[in-house]
């Protein structure tokens, strides 16, 4: 596919998105039935878990884009290494607002430390924007392409770590666990979620896309630039 | 065998710079004593021994950025990084005698702190002492290739601590665990692991951030 083809194929693409993202906000508050203990509530589960997914999906991919410039040095991977990376700390961030807006709701808290997935994403918002000083006070060129490369797998690292430590930590702060209720779905609420799950992470692609196409022109712009000066 | 010998040739030119120059490693004893001495008026006075274990490790990972802060500034001002980076020796030998030398300093100033801390506030356990060696490994091994990269940036002393601080807070929940927690063998184990990937991955993408 070439590079205009591939412009070409976005308005589509974005189209689809925001059909699907506007189906998937019908099933969650008109479709699916009310959850018996929770209440309506508990439909901001379908929109919290796919974005946090997302997120996640985004952290992981920036992670792979970097992984495959230290690998293999091409240049383009950085840029794309770093799209994701903050469209992951966009998602993030929406993450902790839902889930601090669904924590108000269910437990009365807006933030609760002995929540293990809130925790983490503090952390890894607080590294994500890390990230972003780390770039901006670089001199662009290959070092800071591989630096950022550098952190941002330390960014997948760190996950599974910290989950570990805060599950660790959770019983020592915090004796009393929260169990939510078990995660048997009816088929409908199944269904609504694999739809808002799939109209978030095309919405998460189309606007990775839209930003590398952006960052690529800009980019291309201001050799030109330099050309003509 | 020479690998090794590179290391500590390296490592030892940091430690006979520090002994010369004295630059680094009294600014840390003065300043986690400091610290010691705030937290005393920090923390209300019936506050538990709890309390005071926790800020211990706020002590130590400040303490620990102090040092690595100042870790790559002689290699920074005098263009040393250079002639290292074209040494004819691997590049994560360069890494390694670093994250040695900070470490020592980081020792160094524990054999003061530590003891000050128990003569101030509560005794520490062997379980701590422990933890606060597996604790200053991990924060050295992270903790220099990070300074590393942010020694080339422009904002240097201001983006060492927003790139290390999240990543430090798995060994501060390893490290205050270990203190206070009865089964804080888990917690070791814990730091263990950190120490262990975090080191790994430093030491084989060091190259990555110090080469053109």
């Amino acid at each position: 596919m070439t590079a205009s083809s591939a412009i070409r194929s976005l308005p589509g693409l974005a189209a689809l998105a925001a059909g699907l993202m506007g189906l998937a906000i019908v099933l969650a508050l008109l479709v699916a039935p009310e959850d018996a203990d929770q209440g309506v509530s508990q439909r901001i589960f379908y929109i919290h878990v796919p974005i946090a997914l997302t997120a996640y999906f985004c952290f992981g991919l920036g992670a792979w884009k970097a992984l495959l410039l230290l690998w293999r040095g091409e240049e383009r991977y950085d840029l794309e290494s770093y799209v994701a990376i903050h469209q992951g700390t966009i998602f993030g961030s929406l993450t902790l607002i839902t889930g601090s807006i669904w924590a108000k709701a269910s437990w009365g808290h807006w933030w609760l430390w002995s929540e293990d997935q809130l925790v983490l994403f503090l952390v890894l918002f607080l590294f994500y924007c890390a990230y972003f000083m780390l770039r901006f006070s670089l001199e662009e060129g290959p070092r800071r392409a591989r630096s950022s490369a550098v952190y941002a797998l330390f960014g997948v690292v760190l996950i599974p770590v910290s989950f570990l430590a805060i599950r660790l930590a959770e019983g020592l702060i915090h004796p009393t666990v929260f169990t939510r209720e078990g995660p048997q779905m009816s088929s409908s609420m199944f269904a609504t979620f694999c739809v808002s799950w799939v109209a978030v992470t095309l919405l998460a692609y189309v606007l990775y896309r839209v930003e590398l196409v952006g960052k690529r022109l800009d980019a291309d712009l201001r050799e030109l630039r330099e050309a003509l000066r | 065998m020479t690998y090794l010998a590179d290391v500590a040739a390296l490592a030892r030119k940091d430690l006979k710079v520090e002994l010369r120059a004295r630059d680094t490693l009294p600014a840390m004893v003065l300043f986690v004593l400091s610290t010691l001495v705030i937290f005393h008026f920090a923390l209300p006075a019936d506050t538990g021994e709890d309390a005071a274990y926790g800020l211990l490790w706020v002590a130590i990972v400040f303490t620990a950025l102090l040092g690595l802060a100042r870790a790559w500034v002689p290699e920074h001002e005098h263009g040393v990084l250079d002639g290292l980076v074209l040494a004819p020796c691997d590049r994560s030998a360069i890494w390694l005698g670093k994250t040695l030398a900070t470490l020592a300093f980081l020792l160094a100033a524990q054999v003061v702190a530590l003891p000050a801390f128990a003569l101030f506030f509560a005794p520490l356990s062997a379980t701590a002492l422990v933890a606060v060696v597996l604790v200053d490994i991990g924060i050295c091994a992270v903790g220099s290739l990070l300074a590393a990269m942010a020694a080339a940036g422009r904002a240097r002393e201001l983006l060492l601590p927003l790139m290390l601080l999240p990543l430090a807070i798995p060994l501060v929940v390893g490290g205050v665990g270990a203190a206070i927690s009865p089964e804080g063998e888990r917690y070791l184990l814990l730091l263990a692991l950190y120490d262990g990937v975090f080191a790994v991955l430093s030491w084989a993408s060091f190259e990555y951030v110090v080469t053109e």
